[in-house]
Order: structure tokens, then C-alpha cells, then sequence
């Protein structure tokens, strides 16, 4: 049965579904069940649920620390961004140490991160970072654009035997949408179609999801059928998903809320003009944030990011131009 | 001598830190007498050898340690095979993590050694999650964190002990106070050292209790760090301990690029500060002969039990070092496992 629940409640179901079926399940953070009314407190006790001080890489070490002894942590991080301060603990540590010991750990920790907050908080509070956690060996990253992926990622995340990087999307936080009772599974690494079309491929990630499909309606207006690709993970990506479905559209557009440079948008247009460059009728059109610092003032901010205006644009280019034979 | 160690113990102690000893001088000298089997960067623990037996000798099976990259001699004490660690220096398929970390990263985890982090300091909270572990599970388990006097200058140390006292977790710090980061004097770096105060006093600012002890006794070591695990064990919450050792090697082999044969030079104190008084007083105050000595003295060992086990050590250690040599290296198509668990 599905009922509708907002993104972030489905996130919280999640979590707290797992720690009732797993004892190894930890959770904390910063201000995080601070009193005795938390309903995770409540549930599973203070030695499960706890919080920290503001001090990530403590957080985050701690949590492969953890790890290494046998239990599976959540560390809720509140901002992406924070977690650049403990860099070395997501990027050199947690996804290191199942390879250097040749396989005598494991380092199942989940770190929930929000991102993208493109509503005001300006410079460092608004990144969409998930492109860089894309080079690292070992590292898992999801990146869910719906209430019921965001429950199934998180449980397949928290279940997952590797560090996995959660990223949810700060203005999908009180979306709501039809989520599964009970146990919700979505696996990681495998993208959903979340549209069927012939003509082009939209492959948008997170929250850039929802200005794709309202794109690819106006779209279908002008008698272009866009296939619409979820990737959900970007690290394991799905490439053959994507791969496929371009060998039926032979165009591409990828929507990214990151700068374009070293973003997963290129990563996913490198991928599919390094292994489906045969099935392709133009160039990879990507629609990304402009290369800049997200401004402070509302009109600047919306003229960097992607919109659904560029997304019908980069779609027009792309099925209007053609490759030589 | 402490009224808690039996004979035995004593005699126990003395023989891991010959092995160490040992250990560290074949990993040195295979430099020099087979070239190219060293690869990366090399650290010894030699100089180290009683505060790391003295420390690791306070607990018990199910215990946990997690240390630095001058990582060799725990293992060895706790009982890994000396074959599988000098194997995985080699860079053999034999080696303890299959070649895949090498000399930085050595890991034991059926002997509750956990990890090893390369970067400074950043073991530091992997230990401190270890303990928050511990306990969770409730079983009256204790972690050791080893690290050097450098990484007391990182966030990651500073953070966890925090969280430690706060939390009251059964861990023990150990600070290996070597007097030097790499090249750099500890009184160039550290405000607690320029002030003439012990590094101890670190532990203050955290509300938990903070001892210096010569980490060139064993026996002293033992008595502090156990004092300290059993503080833990009980539930009364960490300890910082600030063991005074002197390494008597370089911080590691040259870097260099390849084609630059690899080589171990001399002691910063004598290459950086020409101070060779003070590096050769530090071998005159060398632990394993000074151990040796002090059991020889009272009776609990004779010269020629004492050169028996030195004997033994080396026997050992010729056997790990032929081992490491014969063992095949691993299929290079391997280098792609274990990327994800």
C-alpha cells in the first residue's frame, strides 16, 4: 500500500524502518534528538541515537570507526557542505579501507546530506556537490528526486556494505508523492525511465527531474517525445539504461544542477560518447548551472540554474541539428 | 620493578620488543640488500618498541586497537604473522592485506587490530567510533588509538577527544611523543611544548586525565596504560597518555622519484639540526638493550636467556624476510577487486 508522504518523511521512514529490523543501525548528528521527545530517542535509545558536536570529521570518522566494529551508521549532516570540512574522512578514509585491508572491513555508513538549496542561502550553503564525490573509487552516491526513492534509496543505502553519500534536495523537502508502506528497496545503481519517448533523451538529476518532465510535456506539445532517465545513483551509474535508451532516441540532453565542469553531466556525456557514439544524430546538448558562485539576489540565482525554458531549448537544438553521415 | 608483572610477563615483554626490533632492522636493511622490493614510503617503529609493548600488553583478546602509519610493531605483538606483514612490505600476494596496502596500512582484524590510517590524525576518531562500539555492545571492551605527537595538532584529535569525555567511551590515547613531525620540532609546533609544559596537558581542555610516562619502560608504559584501560573498562571514560619515545630512525625512507635507489638517512637530529648529541644519547638510552639489562640485572632473565631470545627474534625475522622474497606478487587483473564490498 502507498500513501502520500513528503520527501523528507519518507527519508525519516526509512531510517527509522531499518534500525527497528537492524540493531546495528545507528543514527546522529548535530542537533539531532536533543530531547527526550525524539520519536527516534524514543524508539531506540540513546545508545543508537545520539548527538554531536559540529564537528564532521569527528562525525564521519567515527562512523567508519563504528563501522569497522560491526554496526551500520547514519550520519545526518544536515548540509552537503559540511562535509567538505571533513574531506578526508568521505574522500581518503571511509572508501579506502574495504580495498587497503584487502577485504577484512567493510565501512557501511551512510551519510545524508542536503543540497541545493537554491532558495537564499547564497554562496556556500547551495552546492551541488555530488560531481565530486563521482571520482572516488569505493564511494556510492545517491542522489533520489522523489519521495519513494528517496525511502528505497535510503534503505538500500543504509542495507549497502559501502559508504554511500545520500544527497537529498533541499527544495524537494516537502514534496509530496505516493511512497510504499513497509519495506521500499530500491536498488542502487539502477536509473529509472521515467517517461518513455523516441525522439531525444532527457537524463535529469534530482530536482532537475521534475523541470525535465515538465519540459518534456511542453515538449510533446511541439510533437517531440522526450524519454526522461532518473539515474537515482550516480555513483554506480547506470550507463547501460542510458546507453539503450539513446540507441533508440540518438540524442541526449543532460540536466544537472552543478557547475559544468567535472559535473556528473559530463561524466554521463563522456560515458555515452565514449560507448554510444554510433547511436548518436547530434551532440550532447547539457544543461547545467552557469560556472559561477550561486548569488545571493533571487533574479541572479535563477538565471544560473537550469530551468525548464533552457532544458525545451537545449531539446530544440539538439533534435534540430544532425550529424554528417 | 612493578609488583604486578610476573617473570613471565616480563620475559614476554622483552621478546616482542626484540621481535619489533628486529623486524624494523630487516625492513631497513632490505633497502640496502634487495633493491627495488621497497616501494612508497617506509616507517619505523624502532626507538617505540617498549611503549608499544608496555601499551598493547594492558588488554585483552577482544579488545581493539587502531594505530598510524608507523604502524609494523602492534601486530607483531598482537600475534600476526610476521611472514604476512613483511609479505605485504613486499607488496606480495601473501601479505597480510594482499598487497593492497602495504607497509602504511597494516590490518589484522581477526586480532582486533582494525585499521590504519595513512593521514595524520585521521585514525584518531576511526578509534573513537570503535569505542562508541564497544560500548553500545556492552561487553566492557576497550580501544587503544595510537598516534604521534604531530596529529595532536589536527582537528580530527582534538574533536575526538571531545566526544570521548563527553560520551565517556572505554578508549585510551596514546600519544607517541617523538619529539619531532617529520622534520619539524615539536617545539616549533606546539604551544603546550614552546611553553615548556608535557603535551599531556592537551587532555585538560577536555576534562579527562592526561599522564606522561617514559615510553622507553615497558614497564611503566604497562603500568599507566593499564591504569587508563581499566578507567575505560569501568565506564569512568578515556585517558590521553603522552609516551616519551625517540625514534631512532629517520621519519622514513628518502622520497624520491624512481630510478633514485630508496635509502634510509640519518636522523633529523643530526641531518636537519646537527645535533648529533643528543641522537646518540638517545642510543645510549636505546629501551630493548635497557630492558634487557635491567632484566638481567634482577635476576629475571640470564645473558645467555636474554641472547637466546635475541637469537630466536632474528631466526624469525630471516624466515619473514625469505618468505616476503619467494612469495609470488598478486595478479595484476586483482587490482580491481575490492573496490566496492
Amino acid at each position: 500500500m502507498a500513501r502520500e508522504l513528503p520527501y523528507i518523511a519518507a527519508i525519516g521512514e526509512a531510517v527509522h524502518q531499518e534500525m527497528e529490523r537492524d540493531e546495528s543501525v545507528l543514527y546522529f548528528g548535530q542537533n539531532l534528538a536533543t530531547n527526550d521527545e525524539d520519536p527516534f530517542l524514543k524508539a531506540f535509545g540513546s545508545d543508537r541515537v545520539r548527538v554531536t558536536p559540529i564537528s564532521e570529521t569527528a562525525e564521519i570518522g567515527m562512523a567508519i570507526g563504528a563501522a569497522f566494529a560491526g554496526y551500520r551508521p547514519v550520519v545526518q549532516l544536515y548540509m552537503a557542505e559540511f562535509m567538505l570540512v571533513a574531506m578526508d574522512q568521505v574522500v581518503n578514509e571511509a572508501p579506502r579501507f574495504h580495498y587497503m585491508t584487502g577485504g577484512q572491513v567493510k565501512v557501511p555508513i551512510v551519510l545524508q546530506a542536503g543540497y541545493g538549496f537554491t532558495a537564499g542561502w547564497a554562496g556556500q550553503h547551495t552546492g551541488s556537490i555530488y560531481g565530486m564525490f563521482l571520482g572516488v573509487p569505493g564511494l556510492k552516491v545517491a542522489v533520489p528526486a522523489t519521495p519513494a526513492d528517496a525511502k528505497g534509496l535510503m534503505t538500500a543505502s543504509i542495507r549497502d556494505d559501502n559508504p554511500v553519500v545520500f544527497f537529498h534536495h533541499y527544495l524537494l523537502t516537502l514534496e509530496h508523492g505516493d511512497v510504499p508502506e513497509g519495506e521500499h528497496v530500491v536498488p542502487l545503481g539502477e536509473a529509472a525511465i521515467v517517461r518513455e519517448g523516441s525522439d531525444v533523451t532527457i537524463v535529469a538529476i534530482g530536482w532537475m527531474l521534475g523541470k525535465a518532465l515538465a519540459a518534456a510535456e511542453q515538449l510533446a506539445g511541439e510533437g517531440v517525445q522526450a524519454e526522461v532517465i532518473d539515474p537515482r545513483t550516480l555513483a554506480p551509474l547506470d550507463t547501460a539504461t542510458i546507453l539503450q535508451s539513446v540507441e533508440k532516441t540518438g540524442r541526449l540532453v543532460v540536466v544537472d544542477q552543478s557547475t559544468r565542469h567535472g559535473s556528473a553531466a559530463a561524466v554521463i556525456a563522456a560515458e555515452v560518447a565514449s560507448d554510444g557514439f554510433s547511436s548518436l544524430k547530434a551532440p550532447v546538448q547539457l544543461v547545467t548551472a552557469l560556472d559561477a558562485t550561486v548569488p545571493y539576489s533571487e533574479p541572479m540565482e535563477a538565471y544560473l540554474l537550469p530551468d525548464e525554458a533552457k532544458i525545451v531549448d537545449a531539446v530544440q537544438q539538439a533534435v534540430g541539428a544532425t550529424v554528417a553521415a | 620493578m612493578s609488583d604486578a608483572l610476573s617473570k613471565e610477563r616480563l620475559i614476554w615483554m622483552f621478546t616482542q620488543m626484540s621481535r619489533i626490533r628486529e623486524f624494523e632492522e630487516r625492513v631497513k636493511r632490505t633497502f640496502e640488500e634487495h633493491p627495488g622490493v621497497m616501494r612508497g614510503h617506509t616507517h619505523l617503529a624502532d626507538g617505540a618498541e617498549a611503549s608499544i609493548v608496555g601499551s598493547v600488553a594492558a588488554l585483552r583478546p577482544d579488545d581493539h586497537l587502531l594505530t598510524t602509519y608507523r604502524c609494523h610493531g602492534y601486530p607483531i605483538v598482537l600475534g600476526s604473522d610476521p611472514k604476512a606483514l613483511m609479505a605485504e612490505i613486499y607488496g606480495r600476494e601473501t601479505g597480510i592485506c594482499k598487497g593492497y596496502g602495504g607497509s602504511m596500512h597494516l590490518t589484522d582484524v581477526e586480532r582486533g587490530f582494525l585499521g590504519t590510517s595513512g593521514i595524520v590524525g585521521q585514525g584518531i576518531p576511526h578509534a573513537t567510533g570503535a569505542a562508541w562500539a564497544a560500548q553500545i555492545r556492552g561487553k566492557g571492551q576497550v580501544v587503544l588509538s595510537f598516534f604521534g605527537d604531530g596529529a595532536s595538532k589536527q582537528g580530527a584529535f582534538h574533536e575526538s577527544l571531545n566526544i570521548a569525555s563527553l560520551w565517556k567511551l572505554p578508549i585510551v590515547f596514546v600519544m607517541e611523543n617523538n619529539s619531532y613531525n617529520v622534520y619539524t620540532r615539536v617545539e616549533q609546533e606546539d604551544a603546550n611544548a614552546a611553553a615548556g609544559e608535557p603535551l599531556a596537558v592537551k587532555a585538560k581542555a577536555y576534562s579527562m586525565p592526561g599522564e606522561t610516562v617514559d615510553g622507553g619502560d615497558p614497564v611503566a608504559v604497562h603500568e599507566v596504560v593499564s591504569a587508563a584501560v581499566g578507567r575505560a573498562r569501568s565506564g569512568e571514560g578515556p585517558t590521553l597518555v603522552e609516551s616519551r619515545v625517540y625514534r631512532l630512525s629517520a621519519h622514513g625512507n628518502i622520497i624520491a622519484p624512481p630510478g633514485v635507489p630508496l635509502h634510509f638517512p640519518e636522523h633529523e637530529a643530526i641531518t636537519i639540526f646537527g645535533n648529533a648529541e643528543e641522537y646518540e644519547a638517545a642510543l645510549r638510552g636505546d629501551p630493548v638493550p635497557r630492558f634487557r639489562g635491567r632484566l638481567v640485572t634482577d635476576g629475571a632473565l640470564s645473558a645467555d636467556e636474554a641472547d637466546a631470545i635475541a637469537e630466536a627474534a632474528r631466526n624469525e625475522m630471516d624466515a619473514a624476510v625469505a618468505f616476503g622474497l619467494e612469495s609470488p606478487f598478486p595478479a595484476p587483473e586483482k587490482a580491481v577487486n575490492y573496490v566496492y564490498a
